[in-house]
């Protein structure tokens, strides 16, 4: 039973006057890891943002297409952004946390969307840092600094302030790219657990992490999609010359 | 708004999983009201430092100006003749005083100023630098009256003792106010040097020059514009200076014949007489306000066209 | 002719002699006022309200005034500092003709002598809206004043906040508002304080626009209608009507106590906002 969470469509993207991005066309499947690849510069990141409409912050930024979420246009005037956002949680590259402590770092997003219940919150954060295997590690020091964990301890922490806000969608950009090999194989282990209950979009620039974990894989060339199938068929029988030149490492 | 989350998640989800059901399009969340109100609030608050600037203009030329027209601009400026209860507003004599004190001021000041700048920024080493630094700003935080008081107990009196005359003078105006204006020398030069690219330094080093020469052939020409800035911010606080200069120049409304002679600046005038004055007496010292502040606005342009030039000199 | 060595070594003498100069001035300078001013100082001089126009008694009422003036003027301009610092950090488009007027305006505002908003202040609050010499104002005058240090620092540490806690925020489905308010400004606070402790400073030593705008008397004030005289004021009207030497030694001795903890606080705050940037 597959259901199609997003759906982009003819989506373009404008800094000024340069084009990052060409008309890509994307199905996006619910509870499933979809990867995009491509070398840095190629409007991976870019389309990610899109599907937030986090580009938007950036002064100049237009966007052309549409993307659906659950059917629903996203790019629309009335469109109500930070609903949106909170169906769609993003982790960044570099993990961020609030100089807060950790307890309220995770209970950051429900005590903006309004709850201010003590219990509930503290349900909820233990939950979220469950669910994003960081309870065990420092659940007797909630209310120390979020600063002092590691770096791989703050992205977990930063996926766990995510699930807290309870996304359907998650946007991961490159989030293991400053992380030990370690760190970064407990994070492919959550990403695997997570998709049972959310659809994943991961960009990464590293092509055997997206073997690994994804079960659909884009990519990008350029601001073009290139090609995207099924993971395991674009690793094995790339259809474009490009896509293949890339993941052989041919890619000048 | 927690509700959504509880229920609406769930609800949500299992339509979802039915597939044909088509999602009822999310409700607003919040009404954006709130957010509206707050960023017109903030952007008025912006707004209150042009208002405050528009009114400060607007009331004081309103004040000052029909009383120059009523004596004539060049009698107002040009006429030595400074006696209200004769009805005569000439400010020649505070305009000359005003001059005169922040030349001489700035004569010993800029040197030692800039000299100390260039000491801290590359001869010291940077621990004395950086506390040096700091001395320098508590000097810049010494409130102008506490330096007025320093001058009319201290140097005042040294002046009449050694030089001559009652003390109160423009001498004792001058060494005064250059104090006042060695922190704004100083520091703002000092950033100036720092910031001048180490690459500049090494390649004259390279080329066999002492330090001395590379601070000289170098260095002070990449850091000229700030230094400029530092001099003209330094004059623009020397001629709008009040408390001090009242207190330690005798304010006689004459022409300054020597550095012993008493002297009164328009800012020493405004002080001295704002709390007696009424009708066109009032109105003249507004008038001086308004000539005072042409002055700073005019240096405040030289300053904004230097860091302009500054910027075209390091393209 | 000197070799190119002595010439060298003979400058550099010459700028520590410099450097040496402003350390001695600045040294007399709170020496002389420290030695003179201490005797004259105890527990009555502070706590006395001054009696026979000051020459006998104490301070009190005007360390009262000089408290009431700064937290009336830092109630006033600090949310407008902090709210315009937002506005053009956060809300206004860079380059805008607005902003630019208003960083403009703020650097004009920063460069107008103290006589010129004494001025202002007592032709538009004093007379024009009829508040007469008072606690109101002084302090509202006073805040025009300090508006653009506290501007500048605000926008600085709002600057200093790192962009990804706009944007995770924001990502979370964090509104603009909230973004601001639970992320951006409680990291920008100590800069924010630097900026109120820099005030306060000006505002303890202020003397010319007071003296035109919350006037000299020496009771004590009771509301913000009342006028008031500070600390600086009484220092000056001590010292130019010859009223007693004693005493201003010791106002002008507190002054500088209170500006060097003043001094010493703001360079904590800073060291602490430098530290707060560097964790992140």
């Amino acid at each position: 039973m597959k259901y199609l969470k997003l759906k982009s469509e003819n989506i373009k993207v404008f800094y000024k006057d340069f084009q990052a991005l060409y008309d890509v066309n994307m199905d996006i499947q619910e509870k499933r890891v979809t990867a995009l690849i491509g070398p840095s510069g190629c409007g991976k990141s870019t389309f990610l943002r899109t599907i937030n409409r986090l580009n938007e912050l950036i002064e100049g930024t237009r966007t052309e297409g549409q993307i659906y979420l659950d059917e629903e246009p996203i790019y629309e005037k009335d469109r109500d952004v930070v609903g949106l956002r909170r169906k769609v949680g993003m982790v960044f590259q570099k993990p961020s946390v609030f100089p807060m402590s950790i307890y309220e770092n995770v209970a950051y997003g429900p005590r903006i969307h309004g709850i201010k219940d003590r219990n509930r919150l503290s349900e909820i954060v233990e939950r979220s840092l469950k669910a994003a295997n960081l309870w065990n590690e420092i659940s007797d020091r909630l209310n120390s600094p979020a600063a002092r964990l590691s770096g791989g301890q703050q992205q977990r922490l930063v996926i766990a302030r995510v699930l807290a806000v309870e996304p359907e969608v998650i946007l991961m950009d490159e989030p293991a790219s400053a992380l030990d090999p370690i760190s970064t194989s407990r994070l492919e282990d959550l990403i695997g657990e997570l998709k049972k209950n959310y659809t994943i979009v991961i960009v990464t620039h590293n092509m055997q992490q997206a073997a690994r974990i994804s079960d659909y894989t884009g990519f990008f060339l350029n601001g073009h999609l290139v090609e995207f199938s099924r993971t395991d068929e674009l690793f094995v029988n790339p259809r474009d010359k490009r896509t293949e030149d890339y993941i052989t490492g041919r890619f000048g | 708004m927690g509700k959504y989350i509880e229920d609406g998640l769930t609800a949500y989800r299992m339509k979802a999983k039915s597939e044909k059901i088509s999602v009822p399009r999310p409700h607003r969340i919040k009404p954006l009201n709130l957010e509206r109100g707050i960023e017109w609030l903030l952007k008025l608050s912006a707004a209150i430092a042009i208002l405050a600037i528009v009114l400060i203009t607007v009331f004081i030329f309103a004040r000052g100006i029909p009383l120059i027209f009523k004596t004539g601009l060049i009698d107002f400026i040009f006429n030595l003749k400074w006696s209200p209860s004769h009805g005569s507003y000439g400010i020649a004599t505070m305009l000359v005083g005003s001059l005169v004190i922040t030349l001489s001021s700035l004569i010993w000041a800029v040197p030692l100023g800039i000299l100390s700048a260039i000491f801290m920024a590359e001869v010291a080493p940077s621990r004395i630098g950086n506390l040096l630094g700091r001395l320098v700003e508590l000097l810049a935080g010494i409130p102008s009256v506490v330096f007025g008081f320093f001058g009319l107990i201290v140097i005042v009196p040294f002046i009449r003792s050694h030089l001559g005359g009652n003390g109160m003078s423009v001498l004792a105006g001058a060494i005064i106010l250059g104090i006042m204006i060695l922190p704004t020398i100083i520091s703002i030069s000092r950033d100036s040097i720092l910031t001048v690219p180490k690459e500049y330094k090494e390649g004259s080093l390279a080329l066999g020059a002492t330090h001395i020469q590379s601070i000289s052939g170098v260095i002070l020409p990449a850091a000229r514009s700030g230094i400029i800035t530092a001099v003209v911010l330094g004059m623009g606080r020397a001629i709008g200076e009040t408390m001090a200069v009242v207190m330690v120049t005798g304010n006689s409304t004459i022409i300054p014949g020597s550095i012993l002679s008493p002297v009164r600046t328009m800012t020493s005038n405004i002080v001295l007489e704002m709390g007696y004055a009424a009708g066109d007496h009032q109105a003249a010292l507004f008038a001086t306000g308004a000539v005072l502040f042409i002055f700073i606005v005019i240096l405040n342009l030289v300053v904004s066209f230097s860091i302009k030039a500054g910027k075209n000199y390091a393209n | 002719m000197l070799t190119n060595n002595t010439r060298e070594k003979l400058i550099k003498a010459f700028l520590w002699l410099s450097g040496l100069i402003i350390v001695a001035i600045l040294f007399i300078i709170i020496a002389y006022i420290a030695i003179k001013g201490v005797s004259a100082i105890n527990l009555d001089f502070i706590l006395e309200a001054p009696r026979r126009a000051g020459k006998e008694g104490g301070i009190w009422t005007t360390i009262v005034s000089t408290v009431y003036l700064t937290l009336v003027s830092l109630l006033i301009a600090v949310p407008i500092g902090v709210g315009s610092a937002i506005h053009l950090e956060e809300y206004a488009l860079r380059r805008s003709w607005f902003a630019n007027l208003v960083n403009l305006t703020a650097e004009t505002l920063a460069g107008i002598p103290s006589i010129v908003f004494g001025l202002f202040g007592f032709v538009f609050f004093v007379i024009f809206l009829q508040m007469g010499w008072s606690i109101i104002s002084g302090s509202l005058t006073m805040a025009i004043m300090i508006l653009p240090t506290i501007t500048r620092t605000a926008q600085e540490a709002i600057l200093a906040v790192p962009a990804e806690y706009r944007e995770n925020s924001l990502a979370l489905g964090a509104s603009k508002w909230q973004t601001i308010s639970r992320v951006v400004l409680p990291s920008a606070v100590p800069g924010i304080i630097t900026g109120i402790i820099l005030s306060i400073g000006r505002a303890v030593g202020e003397t010319a626009a007071l003296i035109l705008t919350a006037g000299s008397s020496l009771g004590m004030p009771g509301g913000l209608l009342d006028p008031a005289r500070t600390m600086s004021v009484h220092l000056y009207i001590l010292a130019m009507e010859g009223i007693s030497m004693d005493r201003a030694f010791g106002t002008a001795f507190l002054i500088i106590v209170l500006i060097v903890i003043i001094n010493y606080l703001a360079n904590l705050s800073l060291c602490r906002m430098s530290q707060v940037s560097r964790q992140i």
